[in-house]
């Protein structure tokens, strides 16, 4: 579990970089020239794609608003940037935010309401027997004790998958006891 | 099958072994640095015979480094992937960009030609919700929408934040960083740097930091690389069997954290020094420094804001300041520095109500009252609708000729004709007046605001409110000195330096000013403030003025109360953190100090060799002591060694499982050989292994300054004490914190953990 979690975490970050590198599209380029207004002519914004090289007023304004003598006077007012962007670096951090964002939220409504719905029809009323400690406790993984004390002896990969799982969601309640029920640590 | 029989022991219950620590208690950093030391040895014994030996001892020398690359590389790309999506999730309140979904409003109109001089974000591909869903841009009928539309949104974000924080991982919540200085001074809290609370709360912080409120991301981001720093210890046996050398580790990943926040390397190197670090030799500094270099450039790679720029903040202006400017940035100074004596009071008094009252046991309702009132009460003024760290960075531009905003409106004569970085002192025009009053009363809302947000159950930051309020304090007293510089250019405060014409005053530099105070008078930093700040904005002419301004809010903030927000906030949770800036100056001696006092019961301890294992387990049973002197019998009461309750709990309990012969009246010794006994005894147990033959001890009439210094240096967990060679009794880190806290005039109860 560590290790896959780690390969993981590699080769987001190798994707991420990948992805910065690959995916240079014209698009992602640009000049922008910022001219503030000059005798009667309104300020204007200029943007073209062009290189770096190229970046600088007499290329990026089109079409000049002023004759030839006035253009040098025009053009040192103007402020030319050049800068880049990674569009794909942004579609993929987006798209993959969001799908995490939603698997967790899925994640959450399953634990918090399917999963006592189903353990309930499942096993019927009369085996959700609370502990002593967790009288009237609605929380998420109130249950955790009892399922795991009902293991049906069978040593294969998907009890342990739930052995591991109840272990966590001990972990879990004890830390939410200790920071929103006694206040005891970040208060 | 031994895939998956290598998968299967991944998910079984680790067995705890000896030299192990619980939950919620101090290590012993002595202990740890002679189990490194050891190891270390058998490794460069063991490297020199044969090849393969040597590698893995090469291998062993340079985990340090690849595991400060593999944190650079991870903390810079969760920094990344934060920064863009709070970019576009804050956009995602107003409006949405119909070409493609995941631009921010700035993204979307990047290739637009439709962009005017006068509206630079306006473009056809975004539109707000109120355009999107009726039609109409303009009108009453839309601002209603759009106001209601961003009050769900800020709702449905801080909601879904902590309802995340609250079902996964509750250790997500707050700052953090109060947490980290306790967890590096030597305390263990199993799970605060794990792999739930990592992705928790980097997935909360783009949340609590979209929906609008008062908060940063500077403080999570070092927790978040702490566990980053946990998170790859665990690869190497060498940092995850430590506590200590992790200790290390998790030092530099705090630097790293810093580092991509502010990109500020070596500010980020400074605040780990400073702040956070207890322990900081110099192969940390070198190590720290190397992980903050690649999580900067990791972070740039990643190129989060279009422009190859590493934050938003980055001002390019080289204007000078003059001598007699010093005088309002002493008195921003003073501001900063009486601005965070008031929020840190206001601040604890709110939290310490929030722990002992019944609003304690409410948070998620907490969380959605205070996003109401901040969303409700933050869109009707421009500068507080938009992000914290867009209003920081439009306070620190200075104003030429191509800005159009509000704050910006200055009478420009037209005839004017110099280049674009030297304009001279202008006349206000309407705008300016407009803008100094909507920023007045943002002043007075994120001021009031930060209180009660800071300390709330999801991640948040106050790095980015202070320098908020600092840079509008600033701002607003930089834009008064300027027209005063300008309207009364003939006054002698102005005469010597300010020429009319000239481009004397510079509103984004006070703000810059402004910013540093603030921060510094909430947090108390020096040289790590200014370093920070001045990488953050590439002005090295105004290293002077932010010093001026850090050290004077500094003095004024220290004048009422000596400790600052994380220290306060470790105070108010009871944590066991023995300050080092802390003085200790009363004259009381060791025996005043030590346990047991004169009406207690007498010392518990164990004898060398007439103790039985029965003995031992009711003593265990009884008592909560963490460990026990071990003493050559009753009578003579010398003083043999130290042994740990886990230690004893868990080597009875497998030599009962493991070995032949043990039972309850079996004799316990700590000898080197077995104790003469008849034969029909059954096999005693010997537990040599587990004793610290060597335990500190002072005589009992040493000083308490020198005792507090020597736990303070050495880390110590408890110091046993002597009197011509008889133990008398034990001081306990607990019992060095509650003298403290008792000579102090506070209460000693408060100190919880041991």
């Amino acid at each position: 579990m560590k290790t896959m979690f780690v390969i993981e975490a590699f080769s987001l970050a190798c994707f991420v970089l990948l992805s910065q590198v690959t995916a240079k599209n014209s698009e992602d380029i640009r000049c922008k020239c910022i001219c503030p207004p000059y005798r009667d002519i309104a300020g204007q914004i200029y943007k073209q794609n062009v290189s770096l090289k190229d970046c600088n007023c007499l290329h990026v304004v089109e079409p000049m608003p002023v004759d030839g003598k006035d253009v040098e006077a025009y053009c040192l007012r103007c402020e030319c940037k050049y800068e880049e962007r990674s569009s794909g670096t942004i579609k993929f951090t987006i798209i993959m935010y969001l799908s995490i964002l939603g698997l967790l939220l899925l994640y959450m409504v399953y634990l918090t309401l399917l999963e006592p719905m189903l353990k309930r029809r499942l096993f019927g009323h009369s085996q959700l027997i609370q502990s002593d400690d967790d009288v009237g406790d609605q929380q998420p993984f109130a249950n955790a004790h009892n399922v795991l004390s009902r293991s049906h002896s069978r040593p294969n990969m998907l009890n342990k998958v739930e052995h591991a799982q109840q272990r966590w969601r001990r972990q879990v309640q004890e830390q939410r006891k200790s920071v929103f029920d006694r206040h005891v640590v970040l208060s | 099958m031994n895939g998956t029989g290598n998968l299967m022991d991944f998910l079984d219950e680790p067995f705890p072994d000896v030299g192990t620590y619980e939950d919620f208690h101090t290590i012993d950093w002595l202990r740890e640095k002679s189990r490194d030391t050891d190891r270390h040895r058998k490794i460069t014994s063991k490297s020199k015979e044969s090849i393969w030996e040597l590698i893995k001892s090469l291998l062993d020398a340079w985990s340090g480094w690849v595991v400060m690359l593999l944190i650079g590389l991870l903390s810079g790309t969760l920094a990344g992937v934060i920064d863009l999506a709070v970019d576009w999730m804050t956009d995602l309140k107003e409006g949405v960009c119909l070409s493609a979904f995941w631009y921010s409003h700035e993204q979307c109109c990047w290739t637009s030609n439709e962009t005017t001089f006068d509206d630079r974000d306006k473009c056809p591909q975004w539109q707000k919700w109120a355009e999107l869903m009726t039609g109409h841009a303009e009108g009453a009928g839309a601002y209603v929408l759009n106001y209601f539309l961003y009050v769900l949104w800020a709702l449905l974000f801080s909601f879904l934040a902590v309802s995340l924080v609250r079902v996964f991982a509750p250790y997500a919540c707050g700052s953090g960083i109060p947490e980290i200085k306790t967890i590096l001074s030597g305390f263990i809290i199993r799970g605060y740097l794990g792999k739930w609370t990592l992705l928790i709360k980097t997935v909360t912080l783009v949340l609590a930091v979209s929906s609008g409120l008062s908060l940063g991301k500077e403080g999570p981001l070092v927790h978040v690389a702490c566990c980053c720093g946990n998170l790859f210890c665990s690869l190497f046996s060498k940092y995850s069997k430590n506590e200590g050398k992790r200790r290390e580790v998790l030092s530099a990943a705090a630097a790293a954290g810093v580092s991509v926040a502010f990109g500020a390397p070596i500010g980020g190197v400074l605040f780990s020094l400073e702040e956070v670090s207890y322990y900081f030799p110099l192969k940390t500094l070198w190590r720290s420094f190397f992980a903050a270099l690649v999580a900067a450039f990791t972070l740039r790679s990643i190129n989060p804001f279009g422009n190859s720029r590493l934050v938003l903040f980055y001002v390019e202006y080289h204007t000078p300041w003059y001598m007699a400017e010093l005088v309002p940035f002493i008195l921003l100074g003073v501001f900063g520095g009486l601005w965070g004596t008031l929020f840190i009071r206001a601040n604890i008094a709110w939290c310490r109500r929030r722990k002992t009252t019944q609003l304690g046991k409410y948070p998620v309702l907490e969380v959605i009252a205070v996003t109401g009132i901040t969303a409700v009460l933050a869109f009707p003024n421009p500068y507080t609708r938009r992000s914290t760290s867009e209003l920081i960075s439009e306070l620190f531009n200075d104003c030429g000729a191509l800005e159009s905003s509000q704050l910006c409106d200055y009478v420009n004569n037209p005839n004017m004709s110099r280049p674009v970085d030297d304009i001279p002192d202008r006349p206000a025009g309407p705008g300016v007046y407009n803008a100094l009053w909507q920023l007045a009363l943002a002043l007075i809302f994120k001021i009031v605001i930060t209180i009660f947000t800071f300390g709330m159950k999801i991640p948040s930051g106050l790095f980015i409110p202070s320098m908020a309020v600092g840079a509008i304090a600033g701002r607003i007293v930089g834009i008064a000195v300027e027209q005063m510089a300008y309207h009364h250019h003939d006054w002698i405060i102005f005469k010597n330096w300010c020429r009319p014409g000239a481009d004397c005053v510079t509103p984004g530099l006070y703000a810059m000013v402004g910013a540093a105070a603030c921060l510094g008078g909430v947090t108390r930093m020096t040289v790590s403030l200014v370093v920070i700040m001045f990488e953050l904005t590439g002005g090295l002419e105004y290293i002077v003025p932010l010093m001026a301004a850090a050290v004077t809010s500094k003095w004024v903030a220290d004048a009422f109360g000596k400790e600052g927000i994380y220290e306060s906030h470790i105070q108010l949770n009871g944590y066991p953190y023995l300050d080092i800036r802390d003085e200790f100056t009363h004259r009381t001696l060791a025996t005043d100090v030590m346990r047991p006092r004169r009406n207690d019961p007498p010392l518990a301890v164990l004898t060398q060799d007439s103790t039985t294992v029965e003995d031992v387990e009711t003593l265990i049973k009884d008592t909560d002591y963490n460990g026990f002197p071990v003493v050559v019998s009753r009578e003579s009461e010398r003083l043999i060694g130290f042994v740990q309750r886990r230690d004893l709990t868990l080597a009875i309990k497998n030599a009962r499982q493991k070995q032949d012969g043990v039972v309850s009246s079996s004799v316990v010794y700590f000898t080197e050989d077995a104790p003469q006994l008849p034969a029909s005894n059954p096999q005693p147990l010997k537990l040599r292994r587990i004793l610290n033959l060597s335990p500190f001890t002072v005589t009992d009439h040493t000083p308490m300054e020198t005792v507090v210094d020597i736990f303070r240096k050495l880390g110590l967990r408890q110091c046993l004490v002597t009197r011509s060679g008889r133990l008398l009794g034990i001081i306990t880190k607990k019992d060095v914190l509650r003298h403290m806290a008792q000579m102090m005039n506070q209460d000693p109860e408060s100190i919880m953990f041991n």
